[in-house]
């Protein structure tokens, strides 16, 4: 009875696994050969049933497949990555957990703002050390990702007092240093916006400003004492544009022209609108990969695997025939089922992003997996040759080969926690899925396999 | 186990080169490790290096290395810079060429480079004593005089041997062809760990299961059965994994191939350790011991 509770449990997991494991139903042909596929994207699944209408929708393949894609990470899908150090030490202690999170939300704003899908923004606590990693999935370009992300963008207007003029000329120094600050910035802005400006000394790409209702008054009242002198806006400390304002400006609107490019009035608009981060930040890790190397590299790996698994495959039926046929039916289920937990997580934990570190985790425990069932196979073997009978020979060979299969996958699972505890990414990555892929070539091993051997006839007696 | 003295003078000529290139040469360390900015430009048309060099001091950043990576392409490193300079250098070389774009950037700074290397020394440590932990736990029913932490201790030496089998042989490929060592060298090793371990787990777990059943024989000979009943698993299980490792190596991506090639060397090595390193060891502790 218990066995067949156990079939039973095999083939509805693998059932699951397969459908989670389709490839999306939209993706496939309207017609093959003369078969009509269309009726399987037809969203409409809604039955007459005793004169009302069942919506039988959520049950359509449509639904269930290609909602768990295989998430891909950086080195195999190309992008940019960036780590961000703050520099927490004009920051109370208190704050800084808030300082962080602000700083996080700041940038992911300007992230989805330069419009980057899937993009990921995490901040991390390493000790002392507050870091905000940013993931650009196709994202080539990374000199202009970490010229948007990593500006502080405070904007600043500042006046020029009327004594500055003859000091500069007294010491030499530049009249800028003297600015002083008039309290207006870049937190009083409603929005920020690229235009082009017509022809002349401010033709090209500027930056459009409009302050709220407080910004427009202060700087109505700013421009109205500065009539006939410079204004300069700062950026980060440093002047971008100094106009000479020619009369009061009323209304809240402004424009800076600076000497921008399309790409960084873009920049620059988007830092304005996304508002200034609350500490200064710097870049400690940026790293760019190309998607064509991450392409190439997916493509020759899969079917690099898949080669190497047919061999495996192949190899066990020469060696050990109907057990091997038998184990690699197994193995076929196993890798279902961890391919189907990488896709959904189990929805206990996000979704597995898979990384050519986390392929190399996978391979590793399909080896494991194949060493579970050849441990049984030579213990079997061996009870067998001791004279044992069918049934008797298949338990005493598994429950033998239990301890060695127990002990070497625990060890494994030590040595994947620790790695997951102190690895950097591409090690937590490794140590994810191998982890995953130990744990389901326990259960492939001991139940999968056994479960299939005890229905061959010469195992019954 | 007659010849374990053999095995232990082979095993040590093995790793003798790797360790006197450890010494000599060090290690070929990539920026993950050291810290430093990659990047890698694209020209229209081919330029000389030293001018290229001269153009990118100009710009106020120390050039340690441009090697070529296409017809036109040139991978330059230096120490870390920040986005300023690498701003500024494309500036330069803007105005210098016609058409330059900037291909890849990588920028590593050097706390996140040490950060890299103590975490991965770390994890190998961490996960050694675990194991010899986990190992003194799990054999701890083994009858006496033997002692479970003696099969902790020597399973863990005997992945040391692999280790710094791995490590030694891309010191010398590191000075001899130039590979580096980046992270995924670091994920290699863990693998390699990983599997000496189990190998070294199975031949030990069946060293365990035979010694109560056979109390008047010698430790040795025990050893010696064991490795007899255990030979064809290690075999088939070490064969199916440099299969899929060979296809890899012969199929797969450039990006990936060093990987490959010290995930095989481990694992071999790994396959070859756990008889002649951990059982050799295991029986010469015990029959020093006199038993």
């Amino acid at each position: 009875m218990k066995s067949r509770f156990a079939l039973w449990s095999i083939v509805v997991f693998t059932l699951v696994a397969i459908i989670v494991n389709l490839p999306s139903v939209n993706n496939l042909p309207n017609q093959v050969g003369g078969l009509n596929l269309r009726f399987l994207k037809n969203n409409n699944l809604i039955i007459p049933f005793f004169g009302r209408n069942l919506d039988l929708n959520f049950l359509s393949p449509v639904n269930l497949t290609g909602k768990f894609p295989i998430k891909l990470g950086l080195d195999l899908q190309g992008g940019t990555e960036l780590i961000l150090q703050t520099d927490m030490s004009k920051i109370n202690a208190a704050d800084r957990d808030n300082a962080l999170e602000s700083a996080r939300q700041v940038i992911e704003r300007r992230v989805n703002l330069y419009g980057v899908s899937e993009s990921v923004v995490q901040s991390s606590k390493l000790g002392e050390q507050r870091r905000i990693l940013v993931e650009l999935p196709g994202v080539k370009d990374s000199s202009s990702a970490a010229n948007l992300v990593g500006k502080t963008a405070l904007l600043e207007f500042r006046e020029i007092p009327a004594s500055a003029a003859a000091e500069a000329s007294k010491s030499g120094i530049p009249i800028l240093a003297f600015a002083q600050p008039t309290g207006l910035t870049g937190a009083d802005l409603k929005k920020a916006s690229v235009t082009f400006g017509g022809s002349g000394a401010k033709s090209g790409p500027q930056v459009s400003i409009e302050f709220t209702d407080i910004g427009a008054q202060k700087f109505g009242e700013i421009t109205k004492r500065n009539v006939g002198k410079p204004l300069a806006i700062f950026l980060d400390g440093s002047p971008i544009e100094v106009p000479i304002v020619e009369s009061e400006i009323l209304g809240g609107r402004a424009q800076i022209s600076g000497n921008f490019t399309a790409q960084t009035a873009k920049e620059l608009s988007i830092q304005l609108n996304a508002g200034a981060l609350p500490v200064p930040i710097e870049i400690i890790k940026q790293q760019s990969i190309g998607a064509a190397l991450g392409n190439e590299s997916v493509q020759k790996s899969l079917l690099a695997g898949f080669i190497g698994i047919t061999t495996v495959a192949i190899f066990m039926v020469a060696y050990y025939g109907i057990y091997g046929l038998l184990a690699d039916l197994a193995l076929i289920i196993y890798s279902l089922l961890v391919l189907a937990i990488f896709r959904t997580g189990l929805f206990l934990i996000p979704p597995v992003t898979l990384t050519l570190a986390g392929i190399a985790g996978f391979i590793l425990s399909i080896g494991m997996a194949v060493d579970a069932n050849i441990l049984t196979f030579e213990r079997m073997k061996e009870e067998l040759r001791s004279g044992k009978t069918g049934k008797l020979a298949l338990e005493t060979g598994f429950n033998r080969a239990w301890t060695s299969i127990r002990d070497s996958n625990v060890s494994s699972l030590i040595t994947a926690t620790i790695l997951y505890m102190f690895g950097t990414s591409v090690v937590k990555g490794f140590a994810l899925t191998l982890a995953i892929g130990v744990l389901v070539s326990m259960f492939s091993a001991i139940v999968v396999t056994r479960t299939i051997l005890r229905m061959l006839p010469r195992f019954k007696r | 186990m007659g010849k374990k003295w053999w095995f232990f003078i082979l095993s040590t000529i093995i790793i003798i080169p790797g360790i006197i290139s450890l010494f000599v040469y060090g290690l070929n360390l990539g920026i993950d490790f050291t810290g430093g900015a990659l990047l890698e430009y694209n020209f229209q048309q081919p330029v000389d290096k030293e001018q290229l060099k001269e153009n990118i001091k100009s710009a106020n950043v120390d050039v340690s290395v441009i090697t070529n990576s296409g017809p036109s392409t040139y991978i330059v490193k230096t120490k870390p810079i920040n986005q300023n300079q690498i701003n500024k250098i494309k500036e330069v070389l803007s105005q210098k060429y016609p058409k330059v774009s900037e291909e890849r950037v990588e920028n590593i700074g050097p706390s996140i480079g040490a950060e890299t290397t103590k975490n991965a020394f770390i994890a190998v440590v961490v996960a050694s004593i675990m194991i010899i932990l986990y190992l003194a736990i799990s054999f701890r029913k083994v009858p006496k005089p033997a002692s479970s932490w003696r099969f902790g201790i020597t399973a863990v030496a005997a992945l040391l041997h692999d280790v710094l089998l791995v490590v030694g042989v891309f010191s010398i490929l590191g000075h001899f062809l130039n590979v580096e060592i980046d992270v995924l060298f670091v994920t290699a090793i863990l693998t390699v760990i990983g599997f000496s371990v189990h190998d070294t787990i199975v031949v030990f777990d069946r060293i365990r299961e035979n010694l109560p059943k056979n109390l008047s024989k010698s430790f040795t000979e025990i050893a010696n059965i064991s490795i007899t009943q255990t030979l064809a698993r290690s075999l088939n299980t070490s064969l199916t994994v440099i299969l899929v490792l060979l296809a890899m190596l012969l199929f797969g991506g450039d990006s990936i191939r060093w990987f490959i090639v010290a995930l095989l060397i481990g694992i071999i090595s790994g396959t070859y350790s756990s008889i002649f390193n951990a059982t050799a060891l295991l029986v010469a502790w015990e029959e020093k011991l006199g038993h």
